[in-house]
């Protein structure tokens, strides 16, 4: 039975956003201006009871039944722990500021009830997600935080770009969840049915799956990379990772909410749910770690050629989950590999957490900026912000330092503790993947400088630049909380709220040190180096610019194997199944067709007389053949 | 007269009343409303109504021949009435879009298939059950003949085609339901009842490679039906041609016939065929065959009717692999899918008929920025889109789930059968299906509506049963235990435990 005492918190935070979505859905007409007020409302109260969860024991509490066959059964259960309470006040956290924020951003939109109705369906979606206790419900709200995604990227569907962007973060994700569900059936097999988290975390310890780690690791491999699947398709890792920037057709609050604070994030928090399986095989860890790196390094080299301001943040999101990513393959490896005890804590989630608060902040400020300026987004035609801007261009600058990780700020000591994981691995990953984690950086400083540079200082390029001026009060005050908790993180009080989840280190490693500071400082100077008072781009690389070109080869992929295989399989459909298949009863249709028109002279007749015709032969059949053949 | 009995007979005694010059419209809609009604009266007494040994409750038969052993006999268990819910929800909202200025052959042609259906799914002798789906697709034929989108010699064509498949496939069913009749009569005497049938095949089992040929010719003959690869090419045309009215009943309800009579006459008087490796890897062979060719020809349509029509072929196949796999939670599965996509595409295609009755084109290239103007309508199109997609929350998630869940059964594994690999490869199919399914709905929805090629949503009381289909997906979907919990038995336990032995 449910634990009443357990259970009941959890279930309201999940079923709230649901009803406000439902609400809105149904009663927009009535409602009108009051959807909105419910929308925010639903997000404050969640808000507060994550707040009070994170006061709340260890509990994994049964939530609502959904399916039973039998001794199988899968119910809506929670996992409260620490990892999950964490996340929760982040999602909670972000999510109020965010809703608080679209009211000044989304104030002229004809259709902004029908962005918070999605916004509410999305911050049921991913409660979901963060609650799961089983693979399959967070496999259900995996998906509808899909759908939720879809509508909000597509919110101004009538331009052509928006609508394409959404269809495309839906079915990349698609491509990704098809390998997750695998994963999950694999377990799921397995583990004898069982895919509850703690289930499945007991049985690689001592049970079915820690004997089918030994014995067949390609099973495990695959099962494993399975899984992370999922996660290369919703943290848009290489190579799923195409879909991210183009989300930014979104409004951005959304891109700020959905595409860089947590839905993105929530390839990483499954990973790290699910560390036990990644740890079950070597190969598999190797490879995410690889993923990873490479992600983090592609997109940071894809972001020092962006101009759109919000692309430039997109692909910096992607560069940093993928520096996450590599940091579950790392301690995967770490773990397995070289036998070392999990402390309390994982990098990757500190990172994320860490990156949710200052990223989330960097997009909202790049919505304060764009709203300023007219729904400008190109860097080129900024400038000179800083005047215009203050409290704007104080924020982002908190931002832009933790993402460059300045000493002393949130975003520091959650790459330390990343560099430092790559750095003690013995594996032979582990070195390079240390200077792709320093190279990352120090490309991290040089955009986000360069991006800095660009939009605040200077002149003004052009009219909408030199008329901007400070957001209202309602959009200010979410960047200014983001901005004290990016600052006060690490150490103070929320730090102790969030139970810490930053890795206990053994040693500071004076050469980790040395690489990041480094990094950041050639980065910076560079980037100011090269920006400093220029009206465009001094830099020209094609390469980067066009991000490697992959959108270009998924079409002609697209094109090529799947619309080529549609039509090719189309004409042989046509050809032999209907050809060979369908000709002879054609045939017998055209000679049947014939005699009965012969007969009864009409269409009609006809169909008529061959229908009463077979009816006629089967009650001979029946009364007058079968009785004889039983004897 | 039992409830049954009224429920099947109901909307036949209205096609007729409709034929002798009824008010066609408030005849029709009242019946369906009434079956309504006492469908789901039924399913609350089911709980706690007393089941027979044979599973079925509310049970009655009329003998109309002595021997051959023939008698007009009724019953419903969990499985029945699933299929009787659904097909009195599809009929409900199929006559209820039927606009005034049609003749009333659409509603005697509607309330016929209903009918038909309904007989099919509740009666418990063979006879009858074969010839009430008879019955049932007369109309479908006429109606597609008749009535059909296009011109007049694309309808005759195409309705010859189906025809011919169907009778074809009618035909090949005969057959098999005979030698299953032959085979399970003891005592001397032919009987049709598929009790004694059932009570035959338990104490005298036949052995697993007779029961897999008998097997076969059923799933020829039944799968023609339910349009199983490569006997599929008839379904695709029909549904695209079809009058909305009828392509929502046969799509939705009646092609369920075929998945049916799988479930209630051949795997429980075969419990061990499916189990049989020739004839299980030939059925995932063919069922795969309908979910990646006929996925990717899926890909390849221009026209939304197209679409619908081949995607209602394509995932079929999911339900075919519920079946192959052969576990009571793959089976249960299949069930549920069986309700949902009628469910689903039901609902799809009516709002494709609204579609092609106020724009006039199904051409998705032609169509554009619908979304901006028929709020209502798009999201009753996103409801059908997302449900046949498998998106979770809407009924098809559950049924699919629990078919690749219940693929996955064989414990403590770490190998893969064909079973598995199947799996794996027909999940490839949901990306497919999603790929097809928002490219339509980014063409007709997104974007901005070419000059004159718009509407505006219906009004409230029009689109009342449509709401209802897509309040049943969502209701089944976000609490799939609640028509899993409201049936108590069902014949799905009777086969998963005849097949353990």
């Amino acid at each position: 039975m449910p634990d009443q005492e357990t259970s009941s918190l959890p279930t309201l935070l999940l079923l709230l956003p649901l009803l406000t979505a439902l609400v809105i859905l149904l009663g927009n007409k009535v409602l009108k201006g009051a959807s909105v007020a419910l929308s925010v409302f639903s997000a404050a109260v969640c808000f507060i009871i994550s707040f009070i969860l994170l006061g709340t024991q260890d509990s994994s509490p049964i939530l609502l039944p959904f399916l039973e066959v039998g001794k199988f059964r899968i119910a809506i259960d929670a996992l409260i722990d620490q990892q999950s309470r964490g996340m929760m006040f982040i999602v909670t956290s972000i999510g109020l500021l965010v809703h608080l924020f679209s009211l000044g951003y989304m104030k002229e939109d004809e259709a902004r009830v029908r962005f918070f109705g999605s916004l509410s369906l999305f911050m049921f979606s991913m409660t979901g997600i963060v609650l799961a206790g089983n693979l399959v419900m967070m496999f259900i709200f995996w998906e509808l935080v899909g759908l939720s995604s879809y509508l909000l990227i597509g919110h101004w569907f009538e331009k052509p770009s928006a609508a394409e962007a959404s269809k495309k973060a839906f079915l990349t994700n698609r491509i990704g969840d098809f390998g997750f569900m695998i994963g999950i059936l694999m377990l799921f097999m397995a583990n004898h049915g069982d895919v509850s988290f703690l289930g499945l975390k007991s049985s690689f310890a001592e049970g079915p799956l820690h004997e089918i780690a030994k014995s067949n690791t390609t099973f495990m491999m695959l099962a494993a990379l399975g899984i992370f699947m999922g996660a290369v398709g919703k943290s848009a890792q290489f190579p799923l990772h195409v879909w991210l920037p183009d989300a930014m057709e979104g409004p951005t609050p959304v891109s700020a909410l959905i595409h860089a604070a947590t839905m993105v994030a929530a390839g990483v928090f499954m990973l790290v749910r699910c560390s036990f399986v990644i740890e079950a095989s070597l190969s598999a860890a190797t490879i995410i770690a690889w993923i990873g790196g490479l992600t983090a390094l592609m997109a940071a080299l894809m972001a020092t050629q962006q101009n759109d301001i919000k692309r430039v943040l997109a692909y910096s999101t992607l560069s940093q989950l993928g520096y996450m990513v590599m940091a579950v393959g790392l301690l995967a490896i770490q773990v397995s590999g070289e036998h070392h005890e999990a402390g309390p804590g994982h990098p990757a989630m500190f990172h994320l957490y860490t990156h949710a608060f200052f990223k989330a902040m960097l997009f909202l400020g790049s919505g304060a900026i764009i709203y300023a300026c007219h729904h400008e987004q190109d860097i080129w035609k900024m400038g000179g912000l800083m005047k215009h801007m203050p409290v704007t261009f104080a924020t982002f600058a908190i931002g832009t330092a933790a993402l460059m990780g300045v000493p002393g700020l949130s975003g520091f000591f959650s790459k330390e503790a990343i560099l430092g994981l790559a750095f003690e691995v013995k594996n032979p990953s582990g070195s390079p993947l240390f200077w792709v984690g320093v190279g990352t950086a120090m490309l991290t400083a040089f955009y986000m400088t360069r991006m800095f540079v660009v939009t605040f200082f200077g002149k003004p390029r052009t009219e909408n630049a030199h008329h901007a001026v400070e957001a209202p009060i309602i959009m200010i005050f979410p960047l200014a909380v983001l901005a004290l908790l990016t600052l006060i993180s690490p150490i103070g009080p929320v730090a102790r709220l969030l139970q810490a989840m930053e890795p206990k280190h053994a040693e500071n490693h004076p050469t980790v040190m040395i690489a990041s500071i480094a990094a950041l400082i050639v980065g910076v100077g560079a980037g100011i180096f090269l920006y400093r008072g220029k009206d465009k781009d001094p830099l020209n690389i094609k390469l980067f610019a066009n991000k490697f070109y992959f959108d270009e080869i998924y079409a002609v992929i697209v094109q090529v194997c799947q619309d080529g295989l549609a039509w090719f399989v189309t004409g042989l459909e046509r050809l032999f199944v209907d050809g060979l298949v369908a000709r002879l009863p054609a045939f017998i249709a055209t000679r049947l067709g014939s005699a009965a028109r012969v007969l009864t002279g009409g269409q009609l007749q006809s169909y008529t007389f061959l229908l009463g015709a077979g009816v006629l032969i089967v009650i001979y059949l029946v009364i007058f053949v079968l009785p004889h053949l039983g004897h | 007269m039992s409830l049954l009995e009224i429920i099947i007979l109901l909307p036949l005694i209205a096609a007729l009343a409709i034929w002798l010059g009824a008010p066609a419209r408030t005849t029709s809609v009242g019946v369906s409303v009434l079956n309504l009604i006492m469908v789901l009266g039924l399913l609350f007494q089911f709980k706690s109504a007393s089941v027979g040994k044979s599973g079925f409750a509310f049970e009655s038969a009329r003998t109309v021949l002595e021997n051959p052993s023939i008698s007009f006999g009724v019953g419903a268990d969990g499985v029945a009435l699933i299929m009787a819910l659904l097909t009195v929800l599809v009929a409900f909202a199929a006559v209820w879009q039927i606009s005034d200025d049609k003749p009333g052959i659409y509603h005697i042609a509607s309330q016929l298939i209903a009918g038909g259906a309904l007989g099919a799914f509740l009666c418990t002798d063979v006879f009858f059950i074969y010839a009430f789906h008879e019955l049932a697709l007369i109309p479908t034929f006429l109606m597609i003949a008749l009535h059909g989108h296009g011109d007049a010699e694309n309808c005759r064509s195409v309705a010859w085609k189906t025809t011919i498949y169907l009778g074809a496939g009618s035909l090949v069913l005969l057959a098999g339901l005979a030698w299953v009749v032959l085979e399970f009569s003891g005592g001397g005497q032919l009987t049709f009842d598929l009790n004694a049938l059932r009570a035959q095949a338990a104490t005298s089992p036949l052995p697993a490679d007779k029961q897999a040929q008998i097997f076969l010719v059923l799933l020829i003959g039944f799968g023609t039906l339910v349009s199983l690869f490569p006997f599929h090419s008839w379904a695709a045309p029909a549904y695209a041609t079809a009058p909305t009215p009828v392509a929502m009943l046969h799509s939705g309800v009646l092609k369920k016939f075929g998945l049916y009579g799988l479930l209630r006459i051949a795997m429980p008087l075969l419990p061990q065929a499916i189990h049989v490796a020739w004839l299980q890897e030939a059925l995932l062979f063919m069922l795969l065959g309908n979910v990646l060719v006929i996925g990717l020809v899926t890909i390849n349509q221009k026209r939304l009717d197209d679409v619908l029509a081949n995607s209602s072929v394509m995932h079929m196949g999911y339900i075919f692999l519920g079946l192959a796999a052969g576990t009571e939670i793959a089976l249960r599965g299949a069930v549920m899918l069986m309700f949902a996509h009628g469910i689903s595409i039901a609902l799809l295609f009516a709002l494709a008929g609204r579609l092609r009755s106020q724009i006039g084109t199904l051409e998705l290239n032609k169509l554009g920025g619908l979304g901006a103007h028929a709020p209502a309508f798009t999201i009753l199109f996103a409801f059908g889109a997302f449900a046949s997609i498998g998106l979770p929350g809407l009924a098809n998630f559950a049924g699919e789930v629990m078919i690749f869940v219940g693929s996955f059964t064989n414990f403590g594994s770490a190998q893969f059968t064909s079973l598995q690999w199947t799996v794996v490869l027909a999940l490839w199919g949901v990306v497919m299906s999603a790929v097809y399914m928002l490219r339509a709905y980014r063409h007709i929805f997104h974007g901005t509506a070419s000059a004159g090629l718009f509407m505006t949503d219906s009004s409230l009381s029009q689109r009342f049963p449509l709401v209802l289909l897509a309040a049943a997906l969502l209701i089944v979907g976000c609490c799939p235990w609640l028509l899993l919990g409201l049936i108590k038995s069902d014949l799905v336990a009777g086969i998963s435990a005849a097949a353990a032995h």
